[in-house]
């Protein structure tokens, strides 16, 4: 199995359930950092952190600017800030432009995470209604990176899955009851 | 784009050409972020190779205020964090208000939308007549743009849904008249503005303020430049004076940190000590 040293999950519309079923599985001694990177409304803050904190013993947190990035801890992204990775393995905010009409962005947290990790790299696309994700799972791919959509007749939404796969070398495609397990595999 | 035509280490190159020839100091901002906006205007000015990019960079000072300009993040809007505004009209204005005279500094104004926004806020209260605000930027194409008071007509619907849930009670479009795809705002809103140049990074304090906003200019800094600013702030700030962060943005690991006391909900802190 490959080394991870970070993993992160990017989803949209028909997502969220996904995370639910997902989170409560994952085991707690996980060797690295799950960084969750969701589209959702402008200022429904701190509702989805405390969410999906019900659903797993490990740390979820809503990312801080500047935050040095901790294995063993689920960080998610705030809404209306693209999340980026630095080359020190610390976040860092943006507020430029929405890209593909979205802020936070999914291209833009695995672009910069593409050239951090490089090899030790492990992407996830979920669930969605539009084509965020799949420019960044090409950079993913480009770094050597292992990307992985969710299995698009699973999705409530499908289109993201399914552009990504039309567009990016998949390594793996994974139904929903497969998720916990391949990441809990992951050294 | 999958991999990105710029690496590592041309913004480095970039970075000590542009302190060098023009005295603009990029080094302490956070990489991730300008290498992703030099690669966006790389890739949007075609550019033929990074040798040629970076010597018109270097010798078209035309050129090099639009790498500026495209370097740095200017997108903003009207009442953006609307509860953020509300605070400021219901608690600090009016706390402000009972000074003989308020000075407002509003560093990184970009293109002026905030500093309209806390005009009309004035006007309401009706302490525009003793405020001063200076917008300030390191960036003259914006600040020439704020200048105008002209925003698209297409951004109204948005920022009158803001302006209301800030508190205000006019209708929004009082401020404005249109023309056209543009709204041009009275010019009684700009008349207590001054709009005018700083750079963070490389300028000193240059008055005394009652209070000081800049949200979402610190995020670009890395944390040893966002201490170095937070020192100028504090050095800025009248005692009893408020700082105002953006919704991300903390003091909380600086050295001032223990002299202010933060509003409950609000990245809105008092200078106490």
């Amino acid at each position: 199995m490959k080394q991870c040293k970070a993993f992160i999950i990017g989803g949209s519309a028909g997502s969220l359930d996904v995370l639910l079923k997902v989170l409560p599985k994952v085991n707690v001694e996980i060797s690295f950092p799950i960084i969750i990177v969701v589209h959702r409304k402008h200022g429904t803050d701190s509702l989805l952190p405390s969410l999906l904190s019900t659903r797993t013993s490990l740390h979820v947190k809503e990312v801080d600017e500047k935050e040095k990035i901790k294995a063993g801890t689920i960080y998610i992204a705030p809404s209306d800030y693209h999340l980026l990775i630095e080359q020190d393995e610390t976040f860092s905010l943006d507020y430029s432009e929405k890209i593909n009409y979205s802020r936070p962005a999914i291209d833009a947290t695995f672009q910069t995470a593409a050239e951090v990790y490089q090899r030790k790299l492990v992407c996830l696309l979920l669930s969605g209604s539009n084509s965020d994700g799949v420019n960044g799972l090409k950079s993913v791919k480009a770094w050597g990176g292992t990307v992985l959509i969710q299995d698009p007749d699973s999705a409530q939404v499908p289109y993201m899955p399914e552009q990504a796969k039309l567009n990016v070398e998949i390594d793996r495609t994974l139904g929903v009851e497969d998720i916990a397990e391949f990441i809990n595999l992951l050294l | 784009m999958a991999i990105l035509v710029i690496t590592d280490e041309h913004v480095e190159i970039l970075l000590s050409d542009v302190l060098e020839k023009y005295g603009y100091d990029f080094t302490g901002y956070s990489r991730a972020s300008l290498k992703r906006r030099i690669s966006r205007v790389y890739a949007l000015d075609k550019a033929l190779s990074f040798a040629e990019f970076r010597y018109k960079v270097l010798n078209d000072p035309g050129y090099f205020k639009r790498f500026v300009e495209q370097i740095t993040v200017n997108v903003t809007e009207m009442f953006r964090d609307p509860s953020f505004f509300r605070t400021l009209r219901e608690e600090v204005l009016p706390k402000l208000g009972t000074y003989p005279f308020i000075r407002i500094w509003l560093a990184g104004c970009s293109t002026g939308e905030e500093a309209y926004s806390i005009s009309i806020i004035l006007k309401e209260l009706n302490l525009l007549h003793k405020s001063l605000i200076y917008a300030t930027d390191l960036n003259p194409s914006v600040l020439e743009k704020a200048a105008q008071s002209m925003f698209a007509l297409s951004q109204m619907k948005q920022y009158s849904e803001n302006y209301i849930l800030s508190g205000g009670t006019k209708d929004f479009s009082s401020y404005y008249t249109a023309n056209y795809s543009l709204v041009k705002f009275d010019d009684e809103l700009k008349r207590k503005i001054i709009f005018s140049t700083h750079n963070l990074v490389s300028d000193h304090s240059f008055n005394e303020f009652q209070l000081i906003l800049c949200r979402n200019v610190l995020i670009y800094f890395d944390r040893d430049l966002q201490h170095k600013v937070l020192d100028l702030f504090d050095e800025s700030l009248d005692e009893l004076g408020y700082l105002a962060l953006g919704t991300k943005e903390t003091i909380e690991f600086s050295r001032m940190a223990n002299k202010y006391k933060r509003l409950p909900g609000e990245k809105i802190w008092r200078k106490i000590g």
